[in-house]
C-alpha cells in the first residue's frame, strides 16, 4: 500500500504540491490525469525518493520513504518507474540492459538475471530483439524494454510517468497495450497519463490534478461522465 | 654552400640501440597513461563529489598541467623534488612528470565527456536502485570513456612525443637518450635525428591505427 498523506512540495517559490493525500491500495491501478504543471509528474518522483518533500509523508508498506534512516536503495527495488525518455543505456544491448541492475543490485547470478529478463522482454514482444542495441529499435520499442528493465527487479509497484508523451502517435498503441496487459494481471500501478481513453479503460480510479491540487478522485465513469470540479469540466471538454 | 656529407651506414648501425631505447620510450608513454588515466578518473570523482577541498584540489591540478610547460613539470619531478630530498631517478621522473600532465588534460577531457551524458541517465539508474557509485560506474563511466576515448588517445601520442623532453633530466635509455648519446660521439646529427623521428612517427602513427581498430571492436553502438 502506498498513503501519501498531506504532501508538500516547492520549487523555489513555485509551490507544486500543495496538500496531497491519496493511498493506492495493493492491486489497484490509479492513473493521474490533469494539465502540464499540474504536479502530477512531480508526485511519481517524491514517491520514489527521487525528489525530496518539504513535508507531509509518503508511507510504501510500511515504510516513510523520506524519513532519515530509510534505504532508498532499498526500497526502490519494489518501486519500478518508467519515464517519458525512455533512458535506455545506450552502451548496453537490450538484453544487458534489463539483466544490468538485477546483477549488480539483487546480485543474482548471470543465468538467473538472463533467465528473468528473456521472460521480462518476451512478455512486452521483445525476444527477438535481445542483442540489439537501443539505438536501432523505435521509441515505441525502447520503452517497452524500459518498462521489462523494470519489471525484471520484480516490483511491488509501477510508476508510469507520461509513457507514452515522447513517442510517434503510431507507437503510442503498442505500449498502451503493454500497460494494459500489466494492470490486466494485477500488477498496482499509478499512471500519469494524457490517454483518457486508456484512464477510461484501465483504471480502477482516476485522479484529477490542477496546480498542484488533487481536485477530484473518483471511479472512470464517474470522473469522466459526471466530473464535478469545474477545472476537470474545463479540462476534459478541451481534451475531447 | 653545403659542404655536409651524409654517413647513413654509420647511423643505421646504432638502429638496433635506436630501437632498444624506442621501446623504453613506449614504456615511459604506457605508463604514464594508465597512471594518468587512474588519477584523472580519481581527479573527475573528486570534481563531483561536491567536497570543496577535493575538488579545489582537482581543478588546481588540471589547471597547473594544463597552463605551464610539461617541460617544466618534469623538472619539477627531478630537480623540484630533489631540492626537498625527495630524489627521483631520471627514468621515475619522466614518467611522473608526464603523468601529470596526462592526468590533466585527461581529467578535463572526463569532464567534457561527462556534460554529453544526460543526468537522465543517473536517475534511470538511480530508480533501479543502484547507489550513486555503482550508477556511476556501470551507467556513466562507459558511456563517458567512449566519448572521450580518442581525445585520450591524442593524449598517448603526446606523452609518446614528451618523453623526449626526459634528456633534460638526464634520461638516457629511452628514444631521444640514446639519439643524443650517439649525437655527441658522432655528430652525425642529422642522420640520428631523421632516423629517430621516423621512430616516433611510426609509433605515434601505430598507436592512433590500433586505437582507431579497438574502438572499432569496443564501441559497437
Amino acid at each position: 500500500m502506498i498513503e501519501i498523506e498531506n504532501v508538500r512540495k516547492s520549487f523555489g517559490q513555485l509551490e507544486v504540491l500543495k496538500g496531497i493525500n491519496l493511498t493506492v491500495k495493493k492491486g489497484e491501478v490509479l492513473t493521474i490525469i490533469g494539465g502540464s504543471g499540474s504536479g502530477k509528474s512531480t508526485l511519481l518522483t517524491c514517491i520514489n525518493g527521487l525528489e525530496t518533500i518539504d513535508a507531509g509523508r509518503i508511507v510504501v508498506d510500511g515504510t516513510d520513504v523520506h524519513a532519515k534512516g530509510t534505504d532508498l536503495n532499498k526500497l526502490r527495488r519494489k518501486l519500478g518507474i518508467v519515464f517519458q525518455q525512455f533512458n535506455a543505456f545506450p552502451h548496453l544491448t537490450v538484453l544487458e540492459n534489463v539483466m544490468l541492475a538485477p546483477v549488480k543490485v539483487l546480485g543474482q547470478s548471470k543465468a538467473e538475471a538472463e533467465a528473468m529478463a528473456v521472460k521480462q522482454l518476451s512478455h512486452v514482444g521483445l525476444a527477438d530483439k535481445l542483442k540489439v542495441y537501443p539505438s536501432r529499435m523505435s521509441g515505441g520499442q525502447q520503452q517497452r524494454m524500459a518498462i521489462a528493465r523494470a519489471l525484471a527487479m520484480s516490483p511491488a509497484y509501477m510508476l508510469f510517468d507520461e509513457v507514452t508523451s515522447a513517442l510517434d502517435p503510431q507507437l503510442v498503441g503498442e505500449v498502451l497495450d503493454t500497460l494494459r496487459m500489466l494492470a490486466s494481471e494485477g500488477m498496482t500501478m499509478i499512471c500519469v497519463t494524457h490517454e483518457m481513453k486508456f484512464a477510461r479503460e484501465v483504471s480502477d480510479r482516476v485522479a484529477f490534478f490542477h496546480k498542484g491540487v488533487m481536485a477530484e478522485i473518483a471511479p472512470p465513469e464517474e470522473l469522466f461522465d459526471a466530473p464535478k470540479d469545474p477545472e476537470l469540466q474545463t479540462f476534459l471538454a478541451a481534451t475531447h | 654552400m653545403i659542404s655536409y656529407s651524409f654517413h647513413w651506414n654509420q647511423a643505421f648501425k646504432a638502429l638496433p640501440q635506436m630501437l632498444d631505447g624506442a621501446l623504453v620510450t613506449l614504456q615511459i608513454a604506457i605508463l604514464s597513461m594508465v597512471v594518468g588515466l587512474a588519477v584523472a578518473l580519481a581527479l573527475t570523482l573528486f570534481r563531483l563529489s561536491g567536497n570543496r577541498a577535493l575538488s579545489g584540489f582537482a581543478t588546481g591540478w588540471v589547471e597547473i598541467a594544463r597552463n605551464t610547460p610539461a617541460l617544466f613539470q618534469i623538472y619539477m619531478a627531478h630537480f623540484g623534488l630533489g631540492n626537498f630530498g625527495i630524489h627521483l631517478s631520471p627514468y621515475t621522473a619522466l614518467l611522473v612528470g608526464i603523468a601529470f600532465n596526462n592526468a590533466g588534460y585527461l581529467a578535463e577531457n572526463f569532464r567534457g565527456a561527462l556534460k554529453a551524458i544526460p543526468d537522465t541517465q543517473t536517475r534511470a539508474g538511480r530508480s533501479l536502485g543502484m547507489t550513486p557509485l555503482q550508477a556511476f560506474r556501470y551507467i556513466v563511466l562507459p558511456q563517458m570513456l567512449r566519448v572521450a576515448f580518442l581525445p585520450a588517445t591524442n593524449q598517448m601520442v603526446w606523452a609518446i612525443l614528451m618523453t623526449s623532453l626526459g634528456v633534460t633530466v638526464g634520461m638516457n635509455t629511452d628514444l631521444a637518450g640514446v639519439t643524443q648519446e650517439l649525437n655527441a660521439r658522432s655528430f652525425r646529427t642529422f642522420e640520428f635525428f631523421a632516423i629517430a623521428a621516423v621512430i616516433y612517427y611510426l609509433i605515434a602513427k601505430a598507436v592512433t591505427l590500433i586505437a582507431r581498430l579497438f574502438a572499432a571492436r569496443m564501441f559497437r553502438y
